[in-house]
């Protein structure tokens, strides 16, 4: 599933709703997320699961290419870990 | 770093869509719910489900594998499962980056 199929299944959900306003309510809701990510905070959706970040030390990297050591900042990294219905529904059968 | 920030959940997601475009808050916490039982019936069915500029959940089987009860040492076997990975996009990595 794409994000444009997402929007098709919402909208024959909600004939009452225009095609602007379908796309709007997901971009909130995928935003809301990643700015709540961005400052630091949480998300928990339960039963789908709950985004959270996570710290990564600096570190000395390589230069694929060219083999040369080249210094990675320490920085956050986003990190998902599906719920528990959510994770038995994926081995139901 | 800015770790007083609180955990969004459902109902915010749908106060948001509330305040913003107006939409009755049944309708809004519909919709969030609506949502997320699209994609989890994605990936229920085996699909992976990409967003662009958010990231792919993208799912992963794993073969069976010897594990050990961490308390009492003793080996058993871990089942066969279906696992879901998060890719995020590269933007959203940035915005989480920077801060």
């Amino acid at each position: 599933m794409i994000r444009s199929e997402l929007l098709s299944a919402l909208a024959r959900d909600n004939p009452e709703l225009r095609a602007e306003e379908v796309e709007q309510v997901v971009d909130i809701f995928f935003d809301e997320i990643a700015t709540r990510l961005a400052e630091g905070g949480r998300v928990e959706l339960r039963g789908f699961g709950a985004f959270s970040t996570r710290e990564r030390k600096a570190r000395v990297g390589r230069n694929p290419r060219t083999g040369e050591p080249v210094d990675v900042p320490a920085k956050r990294v986003p990190y998902f870990k599906p719920g528990k219905e959510m994770r038995e529904r994926l081995n139901a059968d | 770093m800015m770790r007083s920030v609180g955990t969004l959940t459902r109902a915010d997601l749908a106060e948001t869509i509330n305040r913003k475009m107006g939409l009755s808050r049944a309708e809004s916490l519909d919709l969030v719910e609506s949502i997320l039982a699209h994609m989890c019936g994605a990936m229920a069915d085996g699909e992976n489900v990409k967003i662009s500029g958010f990231g792919s959940f993208v799912l992963r089987d794993k073969k069976e594998r010897i594990g050990r009860n961490p308390k009492t040492g003793v080996e058993v076997p871990i089942t066969p499962r279906r696992v879901i990975t998060f890719r995020a996009s590269q933007l959203l990595k940035d915005r989480i980056a920077k801060g």
